[in-house]
């Protein structure tokens, strides 16, 4: 039970460890890092399997009890999240084996993907907030190094703007930490949920509004998001999978655990706050998908407005709410990274990510048409496809506590996403390249990424077809959360 | 004494703020490495400052009493290390990016955006309309 927890950072990390002694060859490198992402995704089974029959993994490290030491807490939300991480994390090493927009095979490139799955995982699992600050730090260490290896100048701007943004996210979330140690004197999740109580109302709006400010200057929302579209679509595709999927995941399961679980009940202001929040990241980050061509930049928007949806089942609170975050983003994360998975076959099989300047896939490759509109209808929310659960829970939740406009921005939204999916559609794959002596390379090396998002498709239909299971793990994790 | 610990952060928060929000991309770099020790100084005032006693609880009691709680101190360590990475981190790159890109100035990295004659880009500085552009010729 002790050495399972620790598995979601440890693995990884000596997976990173071991692919950096190993950087001068390649193919051992390739090896330890798939041996090394196949033993993380068991460790992660087996920790969704402790939680849901209600023994979480948890350990105090040091022999220092809670909550004086640092406690790592796997209970069903984290290790649900910890399981897509090492999913996301084998689909894009997956689909870095194929020849669709890897970027250059940089030595460090293996290591430091291992170490933000280190970060990630460490994030999910740490019960104590200032470890939580840690863990975003590695992550952002992490995520500077992929920026930056790739060397071309627009990767190097991108990497500055996504430095400069997320640098002042964590400084506040260090501040914001130092705010709730003064005010309470703990920092573990327990320990703190215990004395929130105690807080005087006004004192505790203004640390939790310093705290979430940080994890959503993290998760990219309004209006904060806008180092995500700056930056996103300079990365190589399994990487930018990977931080699509993730990253920002982190932020709003940080969010979820400061209102929903930690500090729950929050102060009223604060929900209303967070709920308007949503509501406009999720309207700004479609109209700023609407306006673009280049595919990264159109999905790179869309996570804005994904987000929001998050945001706002997490605004809505109480059990239903909760529930209805955790089955957003395990549907989300795996939609997401899909849909850029996807994007980056387009472009090995048209050679541009400009919509403007490819066409004719749907009648060479067909069933690359069928793999896209999986995750894209998805997206939207179109029965009986994940995404129609996620929205139709987020929904029912907002109606059943009266807010309209919420829901109407929600609704409208979706159709504005649908326009999205379908400009990509029709300029990608239905109408018909505007050089007409086009046609696909012959050479591409594709079966991986055929696998990785085939895979990737099958867990959307899966999650669509039968939500029950997922639905159900989610109201018991929303149960055993503090908000409920 | 807290006070002047606040007045302090105060100040450095303000110096961090103004050099982040510079157009010299170096400054700006130098002004997160300030907010870093902003927040460094803030963090160390969660614990009491001004008290010359031993972090040593007395013999039969439980409380520490009228002597500095270490733990922000250890936070505090824990936020330098981490600043001094980073900061390291963010020199390098800005290096690098300044002499890839061949300028320095914060308004000219528009590298990862859409190409100047692209139809759907963001609107650049233009000369007429934004003050201080174009940037004068020699020196600043």
């Amino acid at each position: 039970m002790t050495a399972l927890v620790v598995t979601p950072v440890l693995v990884p990390l000596a997976t990173a460890a071991l692919a950096t002694l190993a950087s001068r060859r390649p193919a051992l490198q390739t090896l330890v890092s798939a041996a090394g992402s196949v033993a993380f995704l068991a460790c992660a089974v087996a920790l969704v399997a402790l939680a849901a029959a209600d023994q979480p993994a948890q350990a105090a490290f040091g022999g220092w009890a809670a909550p004086f030491g640092i406690e790592f807490r796997l209970d069903r939300t984290g290790s649900a999240l910890v399981l897509i991480t090492a999913l996301m994390g084998a689909a894009s090493l997956l689909f870095l084996a194929s020849d669709a927009d890897p970027g250059n095979r940089h030595p460090m490139l293996l290591p430091l993907l291992h170490g933000v799955l280190a970060g990630v995982g460490g994030a999910f699992a740490t019960a104590d907030l200032f470890n939580l600050y840690v863990w975003f730090e590695v992550m952002l260490i992490c995520a500077i190094g992929l920026f930056a290896i790739g060397g071309r100048v627009d990767q190097l701007d991108a990497s500055f703007k996504y430095l400069v943004l997320n640098l002042l996210g964590t400084l506040l979330l260090l501040i914001a930490v130092g705010a709730v140690y003064a005010a309470t004197g703990h920092l573990n999740y327990g320990a703190l949920a215990q004395a929130a109580p105690a807080l005087p109302t006004g004192l505790a709006t203004v640390v939790l509004a310093a705290l979430l400010l940080a994890f959503l200057v993290k998760a990219g929302a309004f209006p904060l998001y806008a180092w995500l579209p700056a930056s996103y679509h300079t990365l190589p595709a399994p990487v930018l999978a990977l931080f699509a999927g993730l990253l920002t995941k982190v932020g709003v399961y940080a969010v979820l655990r400061t209102v929903g679980d930690v500090f729950a009940p929050a102060p009223a202001l604060l929900m209303e706050a967070l709920g308007w929040v949503a509501a406009a990241t999720m309207l700004l980050g479609v109209l700023g998908a609407a306006y673009h061509w280049d595919m990264r930049r159109i999905l790179a928007f869309h996570i804005v407005s994904q987000i929001g949806y998050i945001l706002l089942a997490i605004a809505l609170g109480g059990e239903a709410g909760n529930a209805a975050t955790l089955f957003y983003t395990v549907h989300h994360i795996v939609v997401k990274a899909n849909l850029f998975l996807i994007a980056a076959i387009v472009w090995r099989l048209t050679g541009s990510y400009d919509l403007r300047r490819i066409g004719g896939l749907y009648h060479t490759r067909p069933l690359l048409g069928v793999l896209f509109l999986v995750p894209a209808l998805s997206l939207v929310g179109i029965p009986p496809l994940s995404g129609f659960w996620a929205k139709l829970l987020v929904l029912q939740e907002a109606l059943a506590q009266g807010r309209w406009v919420w829901t109407a921005v929600a609704l409208a939204v979706s159709v504005l996403t649908l326009y999205s999916m379908m400009k990509i559609w029709m300029e990608a794959f239905w109408k018909k390249h505007p050089d007409e002596h086009w046609a696909p390379p012959r050479d591409a090396r594709l079966a991986p990424a055929w696998l990785a998002t085939g895979a990737l498709a099958a867990v959307t239909l899966a999650i669509g077809l039968a939500p029950q299971p997922l639905a159900a793990y989610a109201q018991a994790a929303a149960r055993s959360l503090g908000g409920g | 004494m807290i006070w002047v610990l606040a007045a302090t952060v105060w100040v450095t928060v303000a110096a961090g703020v103004y050099l982040t929000l510079s157009r010299d991309a170096f400054r700006i770099v130098i002004g997160l490495a300030v907010l870093g020790a902003a927040a460094n100084l803030l963090l160390f005032g969660t614990g009491r400052i001004g008290s010359a006693l031993p972090a040593v609880v007395p013999p039969g009691q439980t409380l520490l009493g009228e002597a500095a709680n270490p733990l922000p101190q250890a936070l505090v360590l824990t936020a330098i290390v981490i600043g001094f990475a980073l900061a390291c981190i963010s020199l390098v790159l800005m290096l690098r990016l300044i002499r890839d890109a061949g300028s320095d100035d914060a308004l000219a990295l528009r590298h990862a955006e859409p190409p100047a004659d692209d139809p759907v880009k963001p609107p650049q500085p233009r000369a007429g309309c934004d003050p201080d552009w174009p940037p004068p010729e020699a020196g600043r």
